[in-house]
């Protein structure tokens, strides 16, 4: 019977690979959209045949045992215990298949670890949990996190039915953007503990590690959208930092390229007017949504022992330049990231002035983001 | 052999165990040991399956609904500490000490005063780390890897936990050089080490690999220790460490572990098989030196776990190699054990149809492993429920498969009972089933694109998810009925005999059922 089990698993692995290519709803392995992602597959496909066949013969030599030489059946037991050759041939056979599996494996794996020639770099940081995207030759610079109505279905008791979320917890705020056909060079390093960047489409995932930098490439040759999912445990929030890469032609990705150029002029200009107190708060509603819910919780709450409240928090209703410099360079040894790194001028200053004014709190002052630059 | 019986009766009336509580707490006796052993490792057994209950129940379904993410991670994380150092190991430990000194027609563990510590440190270790959950900031959530930077993030309960998988690690060592010591000086004369039963022979090779490796997580959990409360910077880039140096120090750890975590099971298997073939187990001496090999193998492939860090070309293809090795000689011992089956005379009693649930799906984990070995193929299925599944059919359908066999095939000798036949088959067949609509769905899974350790997926996953809870749900009801079983059996049931199976052949089998407190006071005449 568990043998019968086996057959059907087997079948099940077997219709899988007739069937692979369902986009959403995979029994198997993506094949993906890029020379690498092809090659991987093969390897796959191919190392997945061979332990097929070996399951067939070894699984089969022992079904036929149990059918045959049952002692119900008067099987009277031979007392044979030992053979030399047999020894011999079940070390020399698999150790031909194994180096017949190396020799593709290692040309594969050396064409992956050749990252040169790029014709453009991205460095991308993991942090706790959203991705950055630095574009290294084009000064672009933004951060990706999961958009806002996975975010709002994936809250505990939130009553929204995950399928109804358009492609529920693999879409973000702002996608990676690359050209179709370049080899797009990544450089991926963090900014607070271990992540894994990884799109299956693309054929592998790379940690990034805080304090180092890894390298690795792709080149697409379909525009389209392709998503994925950080890859390693990066504590609470790790199932829900999403990737998104838009690939885009040529034409479209300068498009692309230009507005996001003027976008950053524009929140440079932003930056020299005086804002109003209220403005700032509302503005940093959305920050504080983004970056800080996942620990501070909701209504400023927190979770006892290990991410403090914000509510009544001693720092937020105490002196603004103790709260500023807590956001702006981190508690060491804790969760407490940085934030100067991540957030913008205004972002900032907005959801500093949010947070002594709102979760609970009325402090009633507010910081300008021409204060923040000036802490830089 | 008729000896045994007569200095046992002189044993009994010198050393007769003290009564109630006491007995259990002072004893030196490898029995009571034993027992205690594996009394402790089901219940860690069960409340380890508890926590996955409550992780498959929170992904029954897409959304979250039940608990919030980082008590999600701690259930993970605590779960596979459980499991691993309070399940698995002290559950082949209590085997040990039931059956080595039997095996070898000794009169018991070598050093039974450190027998009685080592196992009374492990109900303190577990108390401690189960006591995580009511501190601020709750138990241990950065994966049972306990990778920094992530893990010096924890609340109070991360010190608990450092201290206790110390603990857990002196326990351990304590055992394995209990076990050397009695392989090496306690054997009857004429007990040479290749007459040995080949359970002796992989927890002699496993008590080696315990000693080697315990010290070294030992003092990788100390670095972080001090990492965190100390200033020091082994593991952080910006005093001049390296996080992943941690992840090269706890694999050189963690890959032997898992053959810790294996060989017993595969001398259990070796003992049940030939039993019901009524046939001597096919190459004996090759099982033997495939074991050497492996031990010896586990130590150099250590960072096939770490392909995806940035390791150098060099390095990744390296390890790549090694891990493939690993294959042949897992190979021989499974073609070994189906020549020992081929042309025999079997019949499927429980402890043989757990036997042979063991070889062809601890077969299938091998085959998912040698596929991850492919280092360009395990760029796609790194952590991923690829390496769940993979990692769940060698420990659950292997390992623990094999404690199961090994729990039916002696539990006539330790208690004088057998149990109910037909139960022990129904609680196969429903843990077979059940396990297999659990965890062969994760390899779909994981191909598709689940990665592991999150608490919440997108909803092209959601039927496997279900398959896979229902499953789990099945499986974690199975193991109660085998509580149910085994606390039935002791309790009573139809006499055993000496010989219990018609085609069991080794020591145990000469003595009475249940042996003499005392056995082999008096060595036996070997063959």
């Amino acid at each position: 019977m568990i043998k019968l089990k086996q057959l059907f698993a087997c079948a099940a692995g077997l219709m899988s690979i007739s069937g692979a290519v369902h986009a959403e709803y995979g029994l198997n392995m993506p094949i993906g959209v890029t020379d690498t992602s092809r090659a991987v597959y093969g390897l796959h496909m191919q190392i997945l045949w061979v332990c097929v066949i070996i399951a067939c013969v070894v699984f089969g030599a022992m079904i036929w045992s149990m059918v045959y030489h049952r002692k119900s059946q008067g099987a009277v037991a031979k007392q044979f215990h030992e053979s030399m050759a047999a020894e011999l041939v079940w070390t020399i056979i698999p150790f031909v298949i194994l180096i017949i599996m190396a020799v593709p494996a290692t040309k594969v794996l050396v064409d992956m670890h050749d990252a040169s020639d790029a014709d453009m770099s991205i460095k991308i940081t993991g942090y706790q949990w959203k991705w950055r995207y630095e574009y290294l030759d084009e000064n672009i610079d933004f951060f990706s996190s999961l958009d806002d109505a996975s975010n709002q279905a994936r809250q505990v008791g939130s009553n929204i039915d995950p399928a109804s979320v358009d492609h529920y917890l693999l879409n973000v705020d702002h996608p990676l953007v690359i050209p179709e056909g370049k080899k797009v060079r990544f450089l991926l390093t963090a900014g607070d503990v271990i992540h894994s960047w990884w799109v299956p489409d693309f054929g592998w995932k790379k940690d990034a590690i805080p304090g180092l930098v890894n390298d690795a490439w792709v080149r697409v040759d379909t525009p389209g959208t392709y998503r994925g999912q950080c890859a390693e445990l990066c504590g609470r929030d790790h199932g829900f930092m999403p990737i998104v890469v838009e690939v885009k032609s040529a034409a479209d990705y300068k498009v692309w390229v230009d507005a996001q150029h003027l976008a950053t002029v524009a929140s440079k200009t932003l930056l020299v007017d005086r804002l109003d107190p209220r403005e700032l708060k509302n503005k940093g509603k959305a920050v504080y949504r983004t970056h800080c819910v996942a620990c501070h919780q909701k209504k400023g709450e927190g979770i006892v022992g290990i991410f403090p409240a914000i509510t009544a928090s001693k720092i937020v209703n105490g002196n603004i330049n103790d709260h500023v410099d807590v956001v702006m360079n981190g508690k060491p040894g804790t969760a407490m990231a940085a934030f100067k790194a991540q957030l913008s001028d205004l972002e900032l200053a907005s959801v500093i002035t949010y947070q002594r004014n709102a979760l609970g709190n009325k402090v009633g002052d507010a910081i300008q983001p021409a204060a923040i630059a000036g802490l830089r | 052999m008729t000896t045994a019986t007569a200095t046992v009766s002189d044993g009994i009336e010198q050393h007769a165990p003290a009564k109630g509580m006491m007995r259990w707490i002072t004893t030196t006796n490898h029995k009571d040991i034993g027992t205690l052993y594996l009394v402790f490792a089901l219940i860690m057994f069960m409340l380890g399956g508890a926590m996955a209950m409550v992780i498959r129940l929170e992904l029954f379904q897409p959304g979250l609904q039940f608990v919030d993410p980082s008590f999600f991670n701690q259930m993970t994380t605590v779960h596979a500490l459980v499991m691993i150092f309070g399940g698995v190991m002290p559950a082949f430990v209590g085997l040990a000490n039931w059956m080595l000194p039997i095996m070898i027609g000794g009169p018991d563990m070598a050093l039974p005063r450190m027998n009685n510590w080592s196992f009374w440190i492990l109900p303190f270790a577990f108390a401690m780390l189960l006591s995580t959950f009511f501190m601020d900031g709750g138990a241990p959530s950065g994966g049972w890897t306990i990778y920094p930077p992530l893990v010096l993030q924890g609340g109070n309960g991360f010190p608990f936990m450092i201290f206790a998988i110390h603990m857990m690690g002196i326990s351990s060592v304590m055992g394995a050089i209990n076990v050397i010591v009695t392989i090496l000086n306690m054997r009857a004369p004429g007990m040479t080490l290749m007459k040995m039963p080949l359970f002796v022979w992989t927890w002699f090779i496993t008590a080696y690999l315990l000693i080697a490796v315990m010290p070294v997580l030992a003092g990788a959990v100390t670095m972080l220790l001090t990492d965190r409360f100390f200033d020091t910077t082994f593991f952080s880039a910006a005093g001049g460490g390296d996080p992943v140096l941690f992840q090269h120090v706890f694999w050189f750890f963690g890959h032997p572990e898992v053959y810790i975590l294996i060989l017993p099971a595969f001398g259990v298997v070796s003992s049940i098989i030939p039993t019901f073939s009524r046939k001597p187990l096919f190459g004996y001496s090759s099982m033997v030196y495939a074991t050497s090999s492996i031990a010896f193998l586990s130590f150099i492939v250590w960072a096939h776990h770490m392909f995806t860090v940035g390791l150098p070309l060099e390095g990744e293809l390296f390890f790549m190699y090694a891990t493939m090795l690993i294959a042949i000689p897992t190979g021989v011992k499974v073609f070994n054990w189906i020549s020992t089956m081929w042309r025999g005379s079997l019949t499927f009693e429980t402890p043989m149809l757990f036997s042979i649930g063991f070889v062809i799906m601890f077969t299938i984990g091998g085959f998912s492993g040698l596929m991850l070995a492919i280092a360009p193929a395990d760029f796609q299925y790194h952590d991923t429920y690829f390496v769940v599944a993979h990692f769940h059919y060698v420990l659950v359908t292997g390992a623990v498969y094999s404690i199961m066999a090994a729990t039916y095939y002696w539990l006539p000798k330790w208690t004088g009972n057998m149990y109910n036949e037909t139960m022990g088959q129904w609680h196969f067949w429903l843990s077979t089933v059940s396990v297999n609509v659990l965890f062969f769905p994760q390899h779909f899974l994981g191909l598709a694109g689940m990665p592991r350790r999150i608490p919440d997926y997108s909803v092209q996953f959601a039927e496997f998810n279900m398959w896979s809870s229902i499953g789990g749900f099945a499986f974690g009801l199975s193991q109660v009925f085998f509580c149910y079983i085994v606390y039935k059996t002791i309790k009573g049931g139809k006499p055993a005999t000496d010989q219990v199976w018609e085609g069991a052949d080794g020591l145990e089998w000469t003595l009475s059922s249940p042996p003499p407190y005392h056995s082999f006071s008096t060595p036996p005449n070997i063959k």
